[in-house]
């Protein structure tokens, strides 16, 4: 049974991580606007070969 | 926004809705389908210009997501009006980092509207090559913009914004502001904390639940509730920590709030479980007690949802412009508005704002003062004249010579009234008497409990004490009421009625009294109706009136221009064209003599013309008057039946209009002949008058549009300003509302009083829930199981309830 205790602790870390997580995506603005990046993600990029930026700056 | 403008596109759509041509811009309709280019049609030049710009940098595809999604243009541009933004204590407050090589700055940008605005304001480095990089945000109505301050000045930026449709609504009120994102984002991590330690306490307790609290193997049960007490302290210090401050103001100025006995409940909860598993006697109530939290959070999150992108709190400052140009011996000068004195004399351009009262010096004055009063036609003023502040010059520059101070003006004093100092509707909700009888009941249980087992066993007292004050927190009471007006607060958005926040809905529930703006409440602001009486015109006749109206900018002109569609394609060349101020115009198109105004200016030696009362314009060709344009109000749709509506539920209505009596007869035919409806109130008086009824007793709704209600809105217990698009600015107010939905007022007045309603009977069933749980717990038989369970199944329960009615109820009403 002494098992037991190891999985708890990996089942605190792994959940520990999935709120660390969480919790960089809020403070990184990915909650902010939850509407303009589905809009923008099906513009296309234009047929001229100049690549454009917007994926160099986030 | 140029007036002008709207009155040409809502007219055009309500008097012919054969014509096809329309502008690939902005979806106007093309009065001229001479202007094209690439085989697409144009309304004006303007729009063709952005057409074109946008053409040469291969940014067509912002008319393929979406249809005719340009904004129209504002004609003519004139760069000097973003002069001010070469000044550097202005630039200073509008950038956010500035560097020799980097500006990055945020404009609200309140025309987004569709998949194209943000396509184009993300392309603007297409554009311009000085711009780095702009990323739109589309429910904040903002643009973030990166640009290179050696290639391209704030001012070109702010001009191209402008250029292609979308000005920046720039404000240094708002600038101030910045730091709102980062307060909301505290809350979710609060959330998301919280919702991390709940689960994984609950997870651990649910051993301890199905052995029935004996844990065969060595230490096991001890390291569960050990983790458990880790976990939830970051749940008592951060995630309840607004709890707690919440509850110690209201105790500090000696007043139970609703968040003082749930602040007792998770401090019993807490003390008592730690102190359970410190000495290894039990499991405590860990789960419950960080469930509570977790939910109230949640709760909090939903209810406070706010409309960001309106703003409810503007004063006068928020619309005037911010800078002004003065002159003085021949050389001019930009100056903050703030620093404009008595005596200055100063320029104003073609759509800028008169910032304060002043004296015309030089040049024809036309204002528009459609943004304080509501009225569509522009005023005509000459030298000497008076013209107060908040007009907006239409035409070519006039100079001006200050006679008040902006904050003395006509219209900015209403601001220096108390009402606009004094905060209402602020957390006086109904919930807080209710939770103070919550907290003595509560107290006298406990207390009784306490002398009861004090008498038969007084190893009882103890845990029979605690768990009453854990079991007993209001919480779903709380949630009940969050998540009513949240979803409540919900259905009034999809109906286009933007409430400030919940507080609003229970205040709308108490009205009894509505009281009415008339232009651009029950009126359209933009639209008119334009007949004719008098004579038959020949087909020719109306084709020549077309044409000689065209040429005029005359705000009554445009809109008789605009209502003549069914007429030849091709204008009429026009000679000997004249305009004279205030009065009319004359011309001679192909022979014919054409002269159109006032009753006094076209009176000719043989016919004796009657004066009239609305505004209408008469036509006299070669010498004969042949009859005239009148040009009235338009209602809108739905207003007759919302008002019925109103009086059978037993609203006392009044109506107070700021113009003259014209419109007496068609509003007595709506409001009835016995109605209250006063004319030519000024803003002051609007005040009053609200003030009047609310010492006798009423309740008093506003809803009016314009600056002119501004004060009116803020005396009333609730003050709704209407808005034509809700990219318009409207004043300071409870809750913005879509003008195409004014006529669904005695809907949300009955759905805000039958959420009151629900709430009430969403109580009861959480008092049942407590009664329940209390009963065990006064016996000191509460198990941590039986707490566990209570609590969610008690909270969830009541939310679905309760947003399940709430959504049925909107779905009866018609919302």
């Amino acid at each position: 049974m002494s098992a037991l205790f190891l999985l708890i602790g990996i089942s605190i870390l792994v959940a520990g991580s999935f709120l660390v997580a969480f919790l960089w995506s809020v403070r990184n603005g990915q909650f902010d606007d939850d509407y303009t990046p589905s809009i923008r993600i099906l513009f296309d990029d234009p047929e001229k070969s100049d690549t454009t930026s917007s994926s160099k700056k986030k | 926004m140029c007036g002008g403008f709207f009155i040409f596109k809502t007219l055009a759509i309500h008097i012919s809705k054969s014509i096809s041509v329309l502008c690939y811009h902005c979806g106007d309709v093309c009065d001229d389908i001479s202007i094209s280019a690439n085989e697409n049609n144009f309304c004006c030049q303007g729009c063709k210009q952005v057409y074109l710009l946008l053409n040469e940098n291969d940014l067509c595809n912002y008319y393929n997501l979406d249809k005719a999604p340009g904004l129209k243009a504002k004609g003519k541009f004139v760069s000097e009006r973003f002069t001010y933004l070469d000044d550097d204590a202005i630039k200073q407050k509008l950038v956010q980092f500035s560097s020799n090589n980097q500006v990055n700055v945020t404009f609200s940008v309140p025309q987004m509207h569709c998949t194209s605005c943000i396509y184009l304001l993300e392309n603007l480095h297409r554009i311009e090559p000085g711009v780095i990089k702009s990323q739109a945000n589309f429910q904040q109505k903002e643009v973030f913009i990166i640009f290179n301050p050696t290639e391209i000045t704030l001012r070109k930026v702010v001009e191209l914004l402008a250029f292609i449709g979308y000005e920046p609504y720039i404000s240094l009120n708002d600038t101030v502001s910045k730091k709102a994102p980062s307060f909301n984002r505290r809350q979710i991590y609060k959330i998301g904390v919280a919702g991390f330690c709940f689960s994984n306490i609950m997870m651990l307790s649910f051993p301890e639940y199905f052995s029935g609290g004996n844990i065969d193997e060595a230490g096991l049960k001890a390291t569960f509730t050990w983790i458990s007490l880790f976990l939830s302290i970051p749940v008592l210090f951060f995630s309840a920590s607004d709890i707690f401050i919440s509850a110690w103001k209201g105790v500090r100025q000696k007043f139970l709030n609703i968040d003082a006995p749930i602040a007792l409940a998770i401090v019993v909860t807490f003390v008592r479980s730690y102190y359970e598993i410190i000495s290894g006697h039990g499991a405590g109530y860990l789960d419950s007690g960080t469930g509570i939290v977790f939910f109230m959070l949640i709760g909090r999150w939903f209810q406070n949802k706010t409309y960001d992108s309106f703003s409810f709190d503007r004063d006068y400052r928020s619309y005037f412009p911010l800078g002004v140009t003065i002159i003085n011996e021949g050389v001019e000068k930009n100056i903050p508005v703030t620093q404009l004195q008595k005596g200055n004399r100063i320029i104003l351009r073609h759509e800028e704002m008169v910032p304060a009262d002043a004296v015309l010096m030089k040049g024809t004055a036309n204002i528009d003062y459609s943004f304080v009063s509501g009225e569509n036609t522009a005023v005509e003023k000459r030298k000497d004249e008076l013209i107060y502040a908040g007009g907006k010059q239409m035409g070519s520059a006039i100079e001006l010579e200050i006679i008040k101070e902006a904050s003395q003006s006509y219209i900015t004093q209403l601001w220096n009234n108390e009402i606009f100092n004094s905060k209402k509707n602020e957390e006086r909700s109904f919930i807080h008497p209710w939770s103070r009888y919550f907290t003595m009941i509560l107290l006298t249980i406990a207390f009784a409990t306490l002398i009861f087992w004090s008498i038969f066993d007084p190893a009882k007292i103890l845990p029979a004490v605690t768990a009453v004050l854990i079991v007993a927190c209001p919480c779903s009471l709380l949630l009940s009421a969050t998540f009513t007006y949240g979803n409540m607060l919900r259905v009034f958005g999809k109906n286009k009625l933007y409430l400030k926040n919940v507080g609003i809905i229970e205040a709308l529930a108490k009205i009894n009294t509505v009281v009415f703006d008339k232009t651009g409440t029950i009126t359209q602001t933009k639209a008119a109706v334009v007949n004719y009486y008098g004579l038959s015109l020949s087909a020719n006749e109306i084709s020549v009136i077309k044409s000689v109206t065209r040429q005029s900018s005359h705000p009554l002109s445009k809109i008789i221009a605009a209502s003549i569609q069914d007429v030849p394609e091709k204008l009429l060349p026009v000679n000997q064209f004249k305009e004279y101020t205030g009065s009319g115009l004359e011309a001679v198109v192909q022979n014919i003599h054409v002269k159109m105004g006032s009753a006094n200016f076209v009176q000719t030696g043989t016919d004796i013309i009657p004066h009239d009362t609305g505004t209408s314009v008469h036509v006299v060709i070669d010498e004969k008057h042949m009859g005239k344009f009148q040009v009235q109000n338009q209602y809108r749709k739905g207003i007759g039946t919302m008002v019925n509506g109103l009086e059978k539920k037993g609203f006392d209505l009044y109506v107070l209009s700021g113009d003259n009596d014209t419109e007496k007869e068609n509003l007595h035919k709506i409001f009835g002949n016995a109605a209250n409806i006063n004319f030519q109130q000024s803003p002051q008086q609007k005040l009053d008058y609200i003030q009047y009824l609310q010492k006798n007793n009423k309740t008093v709704l506003m809803i009016g549009d314009g600056l002119n209600d501004a004060g009116a809105l803020m005396q009333s217990n609730v003050g709704i300003a209407v808005s034509e698009n809700s990219a318009q600015f409207s004043p300071a107010s409870d809750a913005i509302l879509d003008g195409a939905n004014v006529n669904k007022l005695d809907k949300f007045i009955a759905y805000a009083k039958a959420g009151k309603k629900i709430v009430t009977a969403s109580f009861i069933l959480s008092i049942l829930y407590n009664i329940v749980g209390l009963s065990f717990a006064v016996q000191g038989i509460l198990s941590p199981m039986i707490a566990a369970i209570l609590m969610p199944a008690s909270s969830i329960s009541i939310v679905l309830f309760v947003s399940l009615l709430s959504s049925y109820t909107a779905k009866r009403k018609g919302l």
